[in-house]
């Protein structure tokens, strides 16, 4: 190989390095954008729930007079603890310490899940349904709808585990981990504001 | 070295994408070229436009006597529906967002959209949307009959009882849509917002880009809007909840603010694109700079504010309380402000100028002034002691048509024809381009213009048979309408032929300013050799100033070249 081929190669390796840079700074701001999006959607359905809970006279079901806040309580620190959590493991990650962003990924999904867990007691336990009435409907809607995005947020974050034993993957960039990251705490302001209207709002 | 790797890249440069076939048949393929993408889109809008139209057409064929006697009234109430619904989703978006497609990553110097994969995804469910909308007319009870509005408790109506009817399908099509919709939105908003080629500061982007951004915001915040209301219809609809059923204690009226606060910043989705089509076109033929392009390109953004505080104006006949009327009222008359400077700047761009009249130039002259028509019905329209009287009648219809057919499908075509060597590498046929153009205008002032008079004189819209005393009216209309279904045949013939056979085109035929013409006719790959360097704001007509640096041939003053 003559040097200036060399030379030609190294600068075009540089260039192709700008390019990914480049683009994952693209694929951050789109993330970012999307998110502002999915806000919106939330910010309708609560502004729908506003509407009603403060039109209809009769609120809850029959039989029913309002939400048991104890264990829904505890499930809002263990989700809002875990936004913590995986800043933690981003910093591993930024610090090349792969072990450490295991676990600590591994520790956001536990609590994930055990948010999802309580969820689903929570559900079962109740005495009213989806179709009972309006506020049937969207309890059930917002505190489903949010359950999803738990959910595809954990599922984002298995990928993101799995993929930190596939060698040199998160080297140069972790685009992925961090659009996780962000998706994770946004979900997570998203249940702050929903649990405010939903359960301290009686 | 050797020349090999240059020859090998020379060549990949003119497939659309490395390994993609080489001539039609790329059109077909999953490509992720943005041009490619754009032509797709285009194509398949005008698909559905045909398919929209024909549907008009039974609809004005029905309309042509008072009596309902050619088809039945459950038919003609799915007739509207999917016109009004396959014009707005499968025609005017997508060929819009195909225009913008093409165009934007062009006009800024990119080498492609931000996300090209996304890209294509958007572009692939559009057909999706389409094959749902029209196997709507294969269930049981037909498609949806409650208007492309589709306002409760009428939408909630479902006398087949099936699972699967024309209602649950327009509601999934609808859905898929706005997916597509926020996906080309994030990729708008990232492309513009970061692609940028060096130099192109924001007052150094053509007021078609700034329009685009505006236009991809509404998609942003509106949508989700449309979206949250249509879960909770389709859950209504379905499982039984009772978020909009009166009967259940549900609030319907609840469901039109969910709707406006989309659909009404959609006009703009749709009409801003084509203001920038305007912005871009008038210069060119009037051989002059954009009159006040910097406040064109900041009135976009403020429309796209202002736009999101109106939906209300909908609703002035909907049990409205009075003081939110009046709020709605003014807030909509502010609309007119930043729109009026923009007809005021094209206006004073066309005036005293050296205007060439071929048909690009006609189509954008003529949707301006359908548009300033259209403009005052509108403002009548928003004021309510007027709107309390013709609302749902068609004065309503006469107006959105002015709007949709007058203004858009106008500019439209005037993108079409102006960009059409750049697209394809050929020029088309100014005779059949101007016949094209004659048929149009006269077919919309027949068919809308005496709606205006129906409309006033209390024709309800949406109605199959009416009392005679609208006959008149309604016949023109009718005559009007068959004359625009005509008008679409030279435009079909010009555009395959030169497309095949026309003769080939420069890389700059109208001696225009902007990046787009600095490229090969069509563009190659990946757009540009290399990406240029941008020295000065676009629309230097007359001014003889270089666009980007070594730039090898600066644009005459009066480069008139027809
Ligand atoms: C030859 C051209 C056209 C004719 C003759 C025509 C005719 C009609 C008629 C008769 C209606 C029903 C009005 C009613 O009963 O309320 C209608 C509705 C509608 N049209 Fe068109 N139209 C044409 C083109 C277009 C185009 C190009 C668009 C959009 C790009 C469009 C969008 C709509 C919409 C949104 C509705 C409202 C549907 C509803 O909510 O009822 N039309 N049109
Ligand atoms: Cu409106």
């Amino acid at each position: 190989m003559t040097t200036e081929s060399s030379i030609a190669q190294s600068r075009e390796a540089d260039i192709r390095e700008e390019q990914a840079h480049e683009a994952a700074e693209n694929s951050k701001f789109g993330f970012i954008v999307f998110l502002l999006s999915e806000t919106v959607i939330f910010l309708s359905f609560f502004a729908g729930y506003i509407v009603y809970k403060t039109t209809i006279p009769d609120w809850y079901p029959p039989g029913v007079s309002g939400l048991d806040t104890k264990d829904p309580q505890f499930n809002t620190i263990i989700l809002v603890s875990s936004s913590f959590v995986i800043y933690v493991a981003e910093r591993y990650l930024h610090d090349k310490k792969l072990w450490g962003f295991r676990f600590f990924l591994l520790a956001t999904m536990a609590m994930g899940g055990y948010f999802l867990y309580g969820q689903a007691i929570e559900w079962s336990n109740l005495s009213f349904g989806f179709t009972s009435g309006i506020f049937g409907g969207l309890f059930y809607l917002l505190t489903g709808f949010h359950g999803l995005h738990v959910f595809t947020g954990i599922l984002l974050q298995t990928i993101m585990l799995g993929r930190s034993f596939i060698p040199g993957n998160y080297d140069s960039g972790y685009f992925g981990v961090e659009a996780t990251s962000l998706f994770w705490h946004f979900v997570d302001v998203i249940w702050i504001i929903l649990y405010v209207l939903i359960y301290v709002w009686q | 070295m050797t020349n090999a790797p240059t020859e090998a890249i020379d060549v990949a440069r003119q497939q659309p994408y490395p390994g993609a076939p080489d001539n039609w048949k790329r059109f077909f393929t999953f490509s992720t070229d943005h041009k490619v993408i754009g032509i797709q889109y285009i194509v398949t809008a005008f698909v559905f436009f045909l398919i929209g139209g024909l549907l008009s057409m039974i609809m004005r064929g029905e309309l042509v006597t008072p009596e309902a006697n050619l088809v039945d009234r459950t038919i003609y109430n799915a007739l509207f529906t999917m016109h009004g619904s396959i014009m707005l989703f499968l025609w005017t978006f997508p060929v819009l967002v195909g225009i913008s497609n093409y165009l934007v990553p062009l006009m800024i110097g990119a080498r492609d959209m931000a996300f090209p994969r996304l890209n294509a995804v958007s572009f692939w469910l559009i057909p999706v949307v389409g094959i749902l909308m029209l196997a709507s007319f294969l269930v049981p009870g037909g498609p949806s009959q409650s208007g492309w509005w589709a306002y409760p408790p009428v939408s909630l109506q479902n006398p087949t009882g099936n699972l699967i009817n024309g209602q649950v399908l327009w509601i999934l099509a609808i859905a898929i849509s706005g997916v597509s919709s926020i996906m080309g939105g994030v990729n708008f908003v990232t492309t513009i917002f970061r692609m940028r080629a060096p130099g192109m500061t924001w007052f150094r982007t053509p007021a078609f880009v700034w329009s685009v951004l505006a236009a991809q915001l509404i998609q942003l915040y509106g949508l989700p809007a449309l979206t949250a209301g249509a879960v909770m219809l389709l859950l209504d609809l379905t499982v039984g909840t009772s978020f909009f059923a009166p009967e259940r204690g549900g609030n319907p009226v609840l469901y039109q603010h969910f709707f406006w606060f989309y659909s009404h910043p959609a006009v703009y989705v749709m009409v801003l694109p084509v203001f920038g089509i305007f912005s871009e076109v008038f210069p060119v033929y009037a051989r002059k700079p954009l009159f006040g392009y910097r406040v064109v390109a900041v009135s976009s953004v403020l429309i796209t504010v202002v736009s999101a505080t109106v939906w209300v104006h909908h609703m002035f006949a909907s049990g409205t309380p009075g003081w939110m009327r009046m709020l709605f009222m003014f807030t909509t008359m502010l609309v007119a402000v930043p729109t009026g400077v923009k007809v005021f700047a094209w206006v004073a761009t066309i005036w005293g100028g050296k205007l060439r009249l071929n048909t690009a130039m006609l189509f954008a002259m003529g949707g301006l002034v359908n548009f300033v028509f259209a403009g005052i019905t509108g403002v009548m329209l928003g004021s309510v002691p007027i709107d309390i009287h013709v609302n749902n009648t068609y004065f309503v219809v006469a107006h959105f048509h002015y709007v949709i057919y007058g203004a858009i499908v106008f500019g439209i075509y005037a993108g079409l024809y102006h960009w059409f060597p750049k697209m394809t590498g050929r020029m088309y046929y100014e005779g059949l381009g101007k016949v094209h153009f004659a048929l149009t205008l006269a077919g919309t002032w027949l068919c809308f213009l005496p709606m205006h008079f129906s409309g006033l004189m209390g024709m309800p819209r949406r109605v199959s048979s009416y009392d005679p005393e609208f006959a008149l009216w309604n016949v023109l209309a009718s005559l009007g309408g068959f004359l625009l279904g005509m008008s679409t045949l030279p435009f079909i013939l010009n555009m395959v032929s030169s497309w095949i056979q026309g003769e080939k085109a420069p890389n700059n035929p109208w001696k225009a300013i902007g990046l787009e013409w600095l490229t090969t006719s069509p563009p190659p790959v990946e757009n540009f050799e290399e990406i240029p360097t941008v020295i000065s704001p676009p629309y230097g007509y007359g001014r003889n100033e270089p666009l980007i640096e070594n730039q090898s041939e600066a644009v005459p003053a009066d480069g008139v070249t027809t």
